[in-house]
């Protein structure tokens, strides 16, 4: 099996700061790739970077079988393939509906009203249609920012801790909608989180990033049962690793 | 006077009017590019458009005459590309100069202030760069209003400007500020006064046309 993802000696820094360092990291076509770590230890800026929002200081990410640097970024038809739900819910000053139906705006998909519905639907928000989004609570906030990307039926959801700072009626109804999706299309997802229980309930693989580096990654089961690392080890029984 | 009042509003409407729309087409994109985008001179330009928000207009209506006056600094372009002096072309040219700064600096002020979270999501949603910026200049809307009606207020009240380069001539450069000035010379305060009140009044329409073309993106 290719890999959808090959980063090759890939780093970025921030004013001279090095904030991630991955000699080689592979994400496989379909799975869902959880990656553990403390704050600041380099995961959203993993993300942006897999979403080439961002150009590496150094480096290469393979999408697809094709390489990209910071020199030669890919085309909007490839970004477009791609898209995140990042942890705070960015939602335009419009309703709902229109907010869900934005980036179906952006590809010109004409008249996508029967898909918004569904997708209103499937977030238990179809009553909340036509209003203001602004108006919404977190969790109602988040579900329409997780709609808004699956509408996009993207090749790669990239999640940034989607249910931080939910309550677990909608971290639970976040989780089912996510592996839903998956089950549904077999799209590639990468969640960035810091709560172990929720990589436990939906990886395939995990990793742990810490300061920037890779401690481990290893298959669910392996990754929890049998950890390599003492790091690891510590991280899934909630101990400060720094 | 009735026919000539009728004119000098339609001539103060028309200046300003044109004025206001050639810097808000040039204006807005280019404070949408300044607050967004990073490039080399960027700071140069906020600086420049900062200091052009102040301009006074007795000194860009001295500079505008010495660039169109017929011995001026541009006397050597083709004529056909810039407008006479003492026309109302010379007077939209002047006033663009002054709302342009206005305009464009108070949209980029406005674009800066969307939350940067919003900008990387919009491109993380497959935005191409221009459906990005155009997507921040909606969620602006409200500051880039205000921009354009900051520039209509600059222009439609100047009269160093128009008084220098239009040249306050019956039935052709009048406006109603040039009016007001001349009527106040001459001691005919009531009418001074009445065009003053003209003045007040269309400057209360105009603003209240532009707010309610924004409809209810204004509302808290």
């Amino acid at each position: 099996m290719t890999a959808l993802y090959q980063l090759t000696d890939l780093a970025q820094e921030y004013d001279g700061r090095r904030v991630l360092d991955l000699p080689a990291l592979e994400i496989q076509p379909g799975e869902l790739l959880a990656v553990l770590g403390p704050s600041g230890a380099g995961k959203s800026t993993l993300l942006r970077l897999l979403n080439f929002l961002e150009t590496p200081t150094r480096g290469n990410i393979a999408f697809d079988g094709q390489t990209y640097t910071a020199s030669q970024p890919p085309p909007l038809a490839v970004r477009r393939r791609i898209t995140t739900v990042f942890q705070r819910p960015a939602l335009l000053n419009r309703s709902v509906a229109e907010n869900i139906a934005y980036g179906l705006g952006l590809r010109g998909v004409p008249n996508p009203h029967e898909q918004i519905t569904a997708l209103l639907e499937r977030v238990g928000l179809d009553e909340l249609a036509d209003a203001p989004a602004r108006t919404l609570s977190g969790g109602e906030a988040q579900r329409v920012a997780l709609a808004r990307a699956l509408a996009l039926r993207p090749d790669v959801l990239l999640l940034d801790e989607p249910t931080a700072n939910l309550d677990p009626y909608n971290v639970n109804l976040i989780e089912e909608i996510i592996q839903q999706h998956r089950a549904a299309t077999q799209a590639t997802a990468v969640l960035v989180t810091h709560n172990v229980f929720q990589a436990r309930r939906l990886a395939d693989r995990v990793a742990l990033l810490l300061n920037g580096q890779l401690v481990e990654i290893a298959p669910r089961q392996q990754f929890f049962d049998h950890p390599t690392d003492p790091r690891t080890r510590a991280f899934i029984q909630g101990e400060m690793v720094y | 006077m009735p026919g000539e009042l009728t004119d000098i509003i339609a001539l103060s409407l028309r200046v300003t009017g044109l004025a206001l729309l050639i810097s808000s087409l040039i204006g807005i994109p280019l404070g949408a590019l300044a607050g967004l985008r990073r490039f080399i001179g960027r700071r140069l330009l906020m600086l420049i458009l900062y200091t052009g928000m102040g301009f006074p207009p007795v000194v860009v209506g001295l500079f505008v005459y010495l660039l169109l006056s017929r011995n001026g600094w541009l006397s050597g372009l083709p004529t056909e590309f810039l407008p006479s002096l003492f026309t109302p072309a010379a007077m939209v040219f002047a006033q663009t100069i002054l709302s342009l700064p206005l305009v464009a600096g108070l949209t980029a002020a406005a674009v800066m202030a969307v939350d940067p979270n919003l900008r990387l999501q919009v491109r993380a949603l497959g935005a191409s760069q221009v459906q990005a910026a155009w997507t921040i200049l909606g969620e602006a809307r409200a500051g880039v209003l205000v921009a354009v009606i900051a520039g209509f207020g600059s222009i439609i009240s100047e009269v160093g400007a128009v008084m220098m380069v239009g040249g306050n001539i019956a039935g052709h450069t009048r406006v109603l500020t040039t009016a007001i000035v001349l009527e106040t010379s001459k001691g005919n305060f009531d009418l001074a006064l009445a065009l003053g009140g003209v003045l007040l009044g269309l400057s209360f329409l105009a603003n209240f046309a532009l707010l309610t073309l924004q409809g209810k993106t204004l509302d808290p």
